[in-house]
């Protein structure tokens, strides 16, 4: 790619802002806690107070394999999940057209812990592009942040997600 | 608790089998996670263990190292940027003091794999209770 120019389209930069997705999830378990402590403590025993306690660790998903509600971009239908232009594509933009995408990183500040029975709300949107030029040349950082309330509307975590394409 | 201390190391051997019990927990079932072929196709040596499973570990660390200090307090922010793909072997996650307040602690963490090679930096913000 030439100096100065940019893969981030005026419709990308527009799109700034837009939300993505919407799930809620079905009640977590303490059988949810369980399992989650288990696979990240593998191979030793989790402490035992995710085996006995309703408090899940702050990086617990409650999202996993199947969630109770949600409401995608109507432009996400057919997207495939491992195309490097599914953050555009998702919200009815064309993408850079990028082969390449890494996990670039992740930021996450905590609220109020997950416990069995809570169920929660995530709300993602596209949070911002920036670009910058690295030993695989120019690459792409766009930045997802994902919001996640209980069903008391208490903020739970806010994420924000960056993705490299290049 | 001073800055500079270290805060330990949570030390795990990844590969597969650690790959796949976070895919299940995770619903992280991702072809460069679970097959060598589409790692390479991505650019990588291989297939290469999730992100998201070093973030588990770091908060694994955290956790630990609150538990070792006979102090109760939550993890409330961490930041992680990823370097280099873990490929599978032992990789151990660390931690350093950079800062000491009254009510939180701020850590700079690092995640290693055996051959000392950075896969992951990052910061964390450690609250404390009283």
């Amino acid at each position: 790619m030439e100096s100065g120019s940019t893969f981030v389209t005026p419709d990308m930069q527009a799109a700034v802002g837009t939300r993505i997705l919407r799930r809620v999830s079905y009640p977590v378990t303490a059988s949810d806690i369980r399992r989650w402590a288990i696979a990240v403590y593998w191979p030793q025993p989790p402490p035992q107070r995710y085996l006995d306690e309703d408090v899940a660790p702050a990086e617990f998903n409650p999202f996993a394999w199947a969630v109770a509600d949600q409401k995608r971009h109507p432009a996400s239908e057919g997207v495939e999940g491992n195309d490097p232009d599914r953050t555009e594509k998702q919200i009815g933009v064309a993408g850079p057209g990028l082969k390449f995408q890494l996990n670039g990183g992740i930021s996450e500040d905590y609220g109020v812990p997950v416990r069995s029975g809570d169920v929660i709300t995530s709300e993602s949107s596209l949070a911002g592009y920036t670009e910058r030029d690295g030993r695989l040349g120019r690459m792409l950082l766009s930045t997802t942040e994902d919001v996640w309330r209980n069903q008391g509307g208490e903020l739970v975590k806010r994420s924000r997600f960056t993705l490299i394409r290049y | 608790m001073r800055e500079g201390d270290s805060i330990g190391q949570f030390r795990r051997r990844t590969g597969f089998a650690a790959w796949n019990r976070y895919a299940a927990v995770n619903s992280e079932f991702v072809p460069i996670h679970m097959d060598h072929e589409a790692g390479r196709a991505a650019g990588m040596p291989g297939a290469f263990g999730m992100g998201n499973l070093q973030v588990a570990y770091l908060h694994c660390l955290l956790r630990q190292w609150l538990e070792e200090q006979d102090r109760s307090g939550r993890v409330g922010g961490l930041s992680v940027q990823f370097r280099s793909p873990d490929t599978g072997g032992e990789v151990t996650a660390t931690g350093e003091i950079t800062q000491v307040g009254a009510e939180r602690v701020e850590i700079a963490l690092t995640v290693l794999d055996q051959e000392q090679q950075r896969l992951a930096t990052g910061t964390a913000t450690v609250e404390l209770d009283h």
